[in-house]
């Protein structure tokens, strides 16, 4: 009732402004000073390229007559869309990144999960070692890492193939069926130690006294982790998959440096360097609409990956 | 039987875990040792084994190159870091403690588009607002790079988290009877409650910053504003034609990650509470 009547007479929309202000809170102009500072840059530089990039999406370059008529842009519905949905080279880097989400995520969040049990069970010494060396990785820029790993990949430098092939093997880590998974080795060095951190210090807060009662009746080690421990750290797993998965989507750098020493890593390689290929060849309103197309995939798989296992979960 | 398992279940972790240890220190071992080689030695000695000793001459020519353009890169790199970590670190300050503590319509609403713009990939934004700074005039500035740094959605996520926790409502109410303004109560009396969690925003927001490749990449074509990630992926793809830019990306690369890894280190605490407040659901 009081809804109604605020929504349709401005007056006493005032009025409960100015109680609400008698009641001890701040004016709301002091409110609005707190806030402008950040919401002004958010909207600058979040909220208007989404809507700029969403919009050129819309639109196509035609010209005047023929080849050679003046170029304008107009209302182009879809087609930008259409276009990239017919191109192979999107359907292609689509693919890898697939491959590579599917292949990559688990094996990351799955070393990391195991490296935050063990760092949080009795069964290590040395513990601050291992928590610092794993987190080290996080501190280097992705581009630096890549360039560290691809020395070690390198034919010519690499220890690694250095040893290997002391042992009989010829390894070709820039190959086409392996550069895919360089690079992916590359993101999982940088981001496990992150990852761990994370679901460490979910275990850290959970109290000691609800694993006595397990303890009492006999549990192992094991089943504590896996029945109570993963359970209850659910939530920051279910971070950790949903920012990888933001991450995958975007990946760059990695495979960008890789390029410069490997010819089996093409300019569009990942959705990414399409849209910056394509965007360099001017063809903004197809970057854009392939930006726009990246987004989305990235919003669906991340809030229907936070539905799917917060229903499963029960959380 | 239980004692002799356990003994083994503790080798075997201890095994696991050394070798995870060494799987995330050999790139950094091995970049330390190739930054103390000569160029010659690169590829005819082994990788992990020290020879001759040429770091403070790998240093002299890596600071040499090009007028001395890698010292300005760094230089770059920290003005774009520690500038736009501090300034996104008192605006996501601000914004989160409002969210937090003040009690007004639409901040439910607010919070939730600051949380999608957590999700939102960066990478997506940056060619936007590449054509969008180009009709500003701002390509090839350093605005073109700080601007876009400050704003940190998750920082205000985090500063709202550490906000409720860590200002009691009670101080807040015994400051207003007292009559200080609302600015005066943030800065004097919640700005130092919160202060081991804004030095949290700080570094998550320092090491996004720091870390940042794509968008300097988009905006600047000006060798003099790069950062050093830009700058030296410049140089690794000219190695190709002058081989000899290898041990200055090398040694580089050393020297731009040194100092970040000393501060982690450093400041380990401030990462835990960081991270665990980050998972709270």
């Amino acid at each position: 009732m009081t809804d109604l009547a605020t929504r349709t007479t401005p007056v006493s929309k005032t009025a409960t402004r100015r109680r609400r202000h008698r009641g001890g809170g701040p004016r709301a102009g002091t409110v609005v000073a707190f806030l402008l500072p950040f919401f002004v840059p958010f909207v600058l530089f979040y909220l208007v390229p989404v809507g700029y990039a969403l919009w050129q999406s819309f639109l196509v370059v035609r010209r005047t007559s023929g080849e050679f008529g003046t170029p304008y842009t107009t209302f182009g519905g879809f087609t930008q869309y259409a276009q990239a949905f017919q191109n192979t080279e999107f359907w292609g880097s689509i693919g890898r990144i697939g491959l590579f989400g599917i292949v990559q995520v688990p094996v990351m969040l799955f070393l990391a999960l195991a490296m935050a049990l063990l760092l949080d069970s009795p069964m290590l010494k040395i513990k601050a070692f291992f928590r610092i060396s794993a987190f080290m990785p996080y501190a280097v820029p992705g581009v630096i890492a890549a360039i560290m790993w691809s020395f070690l990949y390198s034919p010519q430098l690499s220890p690694i193939v250095d040893l290997l092939q002391h042992l009989g093997l010829q390894p070709d880590f820039l190959g086409p069926g392996a550069v895919l998974w360089s690079a992916a080795n590359v993101s999982t060095w940088l981001w496990t130690g992150y990852n761990m951190l994370i679901m460490f210090s979910a275990l850290q807060s959970i109290p000691q006294e609800l694993f006595q009662a397990a303890k009492l009746d006999g549990a192992g080690n094991w089943a504590i982790a896996w029945r109570i421990k993963v359970p209850i750290i659910a939530p920051s797993i279910i971070l950790t998959t949903v920012f990888s998965i933001i991450g995958t989507l975007q990946l760059y750098a990695e495979p960008a440096v890789l390029r410069q020493i490997s010819s089996n890593i093409s300019s569009t390689f990942t959705p990414n360097m399409l849209a910056y290929a394509v965007a360099s060849g001017n063809n903004y309103q197809q970057a854009a609409a392939i930006s726009v197309i990246i987004a989305v995939i990235t919003f669906v798989l991340s809030f229907g990956f936070m539905r799917l296992t917060s229903k499963r979960a029960g959380l | 039987m239980k004692v002799r398992e356990s003994v083994a279940g503790r080798a075997a972790a201890m095994a696991v875990m050394f070798l995870l240890a060494i799987y995330f220190l050999l790139p950094i071992y091995f970049l330390l040792v190739a930054a103390t080689k000569p160029q010659g030695d690169l590829a005819s000695t082994f990788g992990l084994a020290f020879s001759h000793f040429n770091l403070f001459q790998n240093l002299g020519t890596l600071f040499g190159q090009g007028n001395g353009i890698f010292a300005l890169w760094a230089l770059n790199s920290v003005i774009y870091a520690v500038l736009g970590a501090a300034v996104g670190t008192l605006i996501s300050a601000l914004c989160g403690y409002a969210l937090a503590k003040f009690r007004f319509r639409g901040r439910e609403f607010l919070f939730s588009v600051i949380l999608g713009g957590v999700l939102v990939p960066t990478t997506a934004l940056a060619l936007p607002l590449f054509l969008l700074f180009s009709a500003a005039g701002l390509v090839n500035t350093y605005l073109a790079v700080f601007l876009p740094s400050i704003v940190s959605p998750f920082g205000v996520y985090l500063a709202r988290i550490f906000a409720s926790a860590a200002v009691p409502d009670e101080i807040l109410e015994s400051a207003r009877l007292d009559g200080a303004r609302e600015f005066r109560t943030f800065f004097s009396v919640a700005f130092k409650l919160m202060t081991p969690s804004l030095v949290t925003i700080f570094l998550f927001q320092f090491v996004g910053i720091w870390n940042n490749f794509f968008l300097p990449m988009v905006m600047l074509q000006k060798e003099s504003l790069f950062p050093i990630t830009l700058g030296l992926y410049e140089w690794n793809g000219q190695t190709a034609r002058i081989p000899l830019l290898q041990e200055s990306v090398i040694t580089g690369a050393l020297v731009s990650i040194v100092p970040v890894i000393i501060v982690f280190i450093l400041l380990q605490r401030f990462w835990r509470t960081g991270l665990a407040a980050g998972s709270v659901k």
